[in-house]
């Protein structure tokens, strides 16, 4: 019995350990943020809790930066747009894929998804050839696609997700009391898949509003955006200006990720 | 922020992108950031706009010419003026990534001497025209050091007399050089010796001595952070970046300019730029002999002019007398290498495959 | 399917035909062929021994001058460098000194000018970089290399890169697996179990690093483990090592295993807890009762019916794993790289782009063979977003 309960403790110690792993980088971050000297590690004066050790200096100097500011108005342009695109199409696809008479189910459903698995590098050394050849290479409409290419297979996934456990016969009955299919959807369909459609969307926007490869490769000074300029910062030296923005976006993720988990709760 | 103005700027930004850049009053050069983009944006490009009402927008790279090339084959290019070392200029020229610049456009030196005569030999190029003479030297925290300090470019290879991790850039050039002088090869020999398979081995085995001390470095603005952080103990860096941690920020670095190795950048334009004529006109601008000097006054990089020489007198911010920071001056030149580029533009990428394969085993 | 095909379509044209471009661009190199076609044609009637005939000799010289002219002559020039180091500035010397020359014999004058154009092995090299269709690239990817005589080899060891480094890129990835799985199994574990409360709890802590922007974390681990960093501080005040002593765990391979297996836990997690929710309490149970120490209930009941969670996840953080490239390139120094680094380097800084199509290809070929396993064994439709 002592073994056990030994064993036991053993377990939950480990893992404590473990999640300790997986958040301490992302909590360490944020104090330093608010270092009142160019260092990354926490000074004698920031662990007495002195105030003066304490700065919002580095959120000044990301705001009152042209760059960061750019970046951002970068980012969203492009998320936004690629978002769109990738929910619009990624939800036709799902409900075509979820419909009975879908010929190569299988086979398309795999290729649809094989930008998530398909190494970064590789779809963005081959985007800057082909796209460089159509002159869509350093222009916001072509990170716009690319990045929308990027982020289909979140939109397919969660929607084919949310299709399955949805009953076709809401449909027929729909159809049997004369809606057409336009109406069909808009009325029946769409309310119901609308968290996994939502949820999708913010995957999307996620992987397109952290994607820094593909712009590396294909964008310009005028496509500049933060993970871009994040990655610029990271490979000179890192200031702590780095921080305050990385302290920015962990709260942007926490956000979209309740979202997400509130969206899935309301489903289900 | 008004959600009517933050509209219409995301429609404005739309158009932009979409319709492609509107005629502007600007043009862009890119050079390697840090504190030598800043000291060139004060001499040069500040000035230029002032004096011609055309913006500069300032970009930083790290060399190279992946950009230069994906702007010219995709004919997109918005890149004008960029700063290159002369080994790039070269490659690049001949690939045709840049413009042809006559050196009878450009403007004389100060008592009328024509830009051919007065520009330092080889420093002009059929696309290039030089700006600055700067080096790779090695440099080391005087702090760390109290007793018997470090004075040649053997030392640096030396770890058991002066232990401790370097910095080195992640590239086979200048490594090459800085190994082969250590190891007694005299200067003048240096490139002889690294054109047979034999000293190119050589050269790696010296390497080979210090491989589990070193730090790979890849922008100019990491070896002085290395340095104040304490990650290293001395590293070879961009004499400039040393100087100005030096002066601005009162870093007690020494450099030791035994076996420096003296390098040339050049200005050049970007082909098929659709602003030429006032990329032509900074590029002018920039290589007057008072250009030169301005910017030789801010950051420790010698004038690729004879003329702009005598006018460098003291660092602006600080008054101290530039002579002695400059890699020409006389007392710093007693062991200094040239870098033979028209060499490395032959054997880069051998050499880089070798240095690859060598840094992974 | 209608509502399939736009979706087929977009892709088509920003995902599959950029893919396509790539595969053509590691097998077709048309620069040397376009640029020097009478001298290609010419060194046909060559047996490959001695010197070619004067003919090609004459040819080469009317064409360096034009592609002089053209201003190609340094793309021609750099694809002959990379199968002979020194012949980019045979060329572009030839091409300069050339403008001199009015008339042949034309073997003489070149030979003036560079005594590499009496060397066979320079028209050789010529010859292979004349191919438009190419297998130099893989070969060169291979570590390998074609001789003079046209038969194959390896390339002397100092010279080998890939196939080593394509090594450590699998090694790699299957430790960084094992890690994942070593750590994701139990706290997957102790979700899948818990009560619904607290399991909500800590699945969030799985999911936040989850949603943290990949730059983020990679910030925070160099922020950890630099030598002046939190990590090192921390174990200097409690005097675990001393002040000269501090660790090295990042740029290197540490960072890079560190980082990697922070960045790709919660992937293995993800479809373990899933796997795992489904298992009733009452197996376990059942097999306690019928005498069964926790170690064999564990071992003959329990983990049997995790194993298609153990795959889906192992795969997946696998697939994800050598395919890698940001977080290497940032936390990995020079010991740290992976095949992907390779890739961006070949097409960012040496500007060898067929060479960085191939490995792209090598790789690609690998990630989709584990993917179609994936999708025989798992499904790809049931690939799970947390």
């Amino acid at each position: 019995m002592i073994g056990a309960r030994v064993g036991r403790i053993g377990y939950l110690a480990f893992c404590t350990c473990v999640f300790i792993f997986l958040v301490a980088p992302i909590i360490v971050i944020v104090p330093l943020s608010f270092n009142a000297e160019p260092y990354f590690t926490f000074t004698e004066g920031m662990l007495r809790l002195d105030p003066e050790a304490w700065s919002l200096r580095w959120y000044r100097e990301i705001v009152e930066n042209e760059a960061w500011t750019r970046g951002l108005v970068n980012s969203l342009v492009i998320g936004v747009s690629a978002t769109l695109l990738a929910t619009v199409l990624g939800t036709l696809a799902a409900l075509g894929l979820s419909s009975p008479a879908m010929p190569a189910r299988r086979f398309i459903t795999g290729l649809l998804i094989s930008p998530m698995v398909t190494p970064v590098i590789i779809a963005a050394a081959g985007m800057f050839f082909f796209y460089t050849n159509l002159g869509l290479a350093q222009t916001h409409l072509g990170l716009i696609l690319a990045h929308a290419t990027l982020g289909l297979p979140f939109v397919v996934i969660t929607v084919v997700a949310t299709l399955s456990a949805f009953d076709r016969n809401l449909t027929r009955a729909a159809a049997s009391l004369g809606a057409g299919p336009v109406r069909t959807f808009r009325t029946v369909q769409l309310p119901l898949i609308a968290p996994g459609v939502i949820s999708g969307a913010l995957f999307a926007f996620a992987t397109s509003f952290d994607e820094v490869v593909v712009v590396l490769f294909m964008g310009g000074l005028e496509q500049r955006t933060i993970p871009r300029q994040m990655w610029a910062g990271i490979r000179e030296q890192i200031s702590p200006a780095i921080l305050a923005v990385a302290t920015f976006l962990i709260v942007f993720a926490l956000a979209l990720l309740f979202t997400v988990e509130w969206l899935r709760r309301r489903a289900s | 922020m008004t959600a009517l103005a933050r509209g219409s700027a995301y429609t404005a930004l739309l158009a932009t992108c979409f319709v492609g850049q509107a005629a502007a009053q600007s043009i862009t050069a890119v050079s390697y950031g840090g504190s030598y983009q800043q000291a060139s944006i004060e001499a040069w490009y500040e000035p230029f706009a002032a004096a011609t009402g055309i913006r500069v927008d300032v970009e930083d790279f790290n060399g190279g010419l992946a950009q230069i090339r994906a702007q010219v084959e995709v004919g997109n290019v918005f890149w004008d003026v960029v700063d290159l070392n002369a080994s790039d200029v070269t490659l690049a020229c001949d690939e045709g990534l840049l413009e042809y610049v006559d050196p009878q456009a450009l403007p004389p030196g100060p008592d009328g001497t024509p830009a051919e005569e007065d520009f330092i030999s080889g420093t002009l190029s059929d696309c290039g025209v030089g700006n600055v003479v700067w080096s790779t030297i090695y440099a080391y925290d005087a702090n760390r050091f109290p007793g018997v300090r470090p004075e040649t470019i053997a030392d640096f290879f030396d770890i058991e007399k002066f232990p401790g991790r370097r910095g080195m850039r992640r590239v086979p050039m200048a490594n090459l050089e800085f190994a082969l002088l250590a190891d007694g090869v005299p200067a003048e020999d240096v490139y002889a010796v690294l054109d047979t398979p034999e000293g190119v081995s050589r050269a790696f085995d010296k390497l080979d001595t210090i491989k589990d001390e070193v730090v790979w470095w890849e922008a100019g603005a990491q070896p002085p952070q290395m340095l104040a952080d304490g990650e290293v103990v001395m590293s070879t860096a961009y004499n400039g970046r040393i100087f100005n941690a030096q002066m601005l920020e009162g870093q007690s670095f020494v450099i030791v300019w035994d076996g420096q190795l003296l390098d040339i950048n050049q200005l050049a334009i970007v082909a098929g730029t659709p602003r030429l004529d006032e990329a032509m006109r900074l590029v002018s601008f920039a290589s007057t002999a008072e250009a030169l000097a301005d910017l030789g006054r801010r950051i420790s990089y010698g004038p690729a002019r004879e003329s702009a020489a005598p006018l460098i007198t003291t660092h602006l911010e600080t008054g101290v007398e530039m002579g002695p920071h400059l890699p020409t001056h006389p007392s710093n030149m007693a062991r200094a290498l040239r870098r033979d580029w028209s060499w490395w533009v032959d054997n880069q990428d051998e050499l880089n495959e070798r240095f690859s394969a060598w840094l992974a085993r | 399917m209608g509502l399939v095909l736009p979706l087929l379509i977009f892709l088509g044209v920003t995902f599959l035909a950029p893919l396509g471009t790539m595969l053509v661009r590691s097998v077709y190199d048309p620069v040397v062929a376009d640029a020097l076609p009478a001298t290609l044609t010419a060194l046909r009637e060559w047996n490959g021994e001695g010197l070619p005939p004067e003919a090609a000799y004459e040819a080469a010289a009317g064409e360096i001058g034009a592609a002089r002219e053209a201003r190609t002559l340094g793309q021609v020039a750099s694809r002959a460098n990379r199968l002979q180091s020194g012949l980019r500035g045979v060329f572009t010397r030839t091409g300069r000194d050339l403008r001199e020359v009015v008339e042949g014999p034309w073997r003489d004058a070149m030979a003036a000018i560079d005594s590499a154009w009496v060397d066979p092995g320079t028209w050789h090299a010529i010859r292979a970089a004349g191919e438009r269709i190419t297998a130099r690239h893989y070969l060169n990817a291979l570590d390998m290399q074609r001789l003079a005589d046209g038969s194959v080899a390896r390339q002397p060891e100092e010279r080998r890169i890939y196939l080593p480094l394509l090594w450590r890129t699998l090694l790699v990835s299957l430790a960084i697996t094992v890690f994942c799985l070593v750590l994701g199994y139990p706290i997957a574990h102790l979700i899948a179990h818990a009560r619904p409360r607290r399991a909500g709890l800590l699945l969030a802590l799985v999911l936040v690093p989850f949603w943290t922007s990949l730059l983020v974390r990679t910030t925070s681990w160099i922020v950890l483990l630099q030598t002046q960093g939190v990590v090192n501080d921390l174990l200097v005040a409690i005097g675990l090592i001393g002040d000269d002593g501090r660790l090295s765990m990042v740029y290197n391979m540490t960072g890079t295993l560190v980082a990697m297996t922070h960045v790709l836990l919660p992937f293995m997690v993800l479809p373990l807890y899933s796997v795992m929710r489904s298992i009733p309490p009452l197996h376990m149970r059942a097999a306690a009762s019928m005498g069964a120490t926790p170690a064999q209930a564990f071992r003959r009941v329990y983990w049997p019916q995790t194993l298609p969670g153990v795959g889906a996840g192992s795969l997946l953080v696998f697939i994800l794993a050598i395919g890698y490239y940001i977080t290497p390139a940032l936390v990995g120094g020079s010991s740290g790289q992976l095949i992907s680094n390779m890739v961006a380097y070949h097409m960012q800084t040496s500007l060898n782009w067929g060479l960085a199509a191939a490995l792209g290809a090598l790789l690609l070929v690998g990630v989709l063979v584990l993917y179609l396993l994936y999708d025989r064994l798992v499904g790809v439709e049931r690939m799970s977003l947390g």
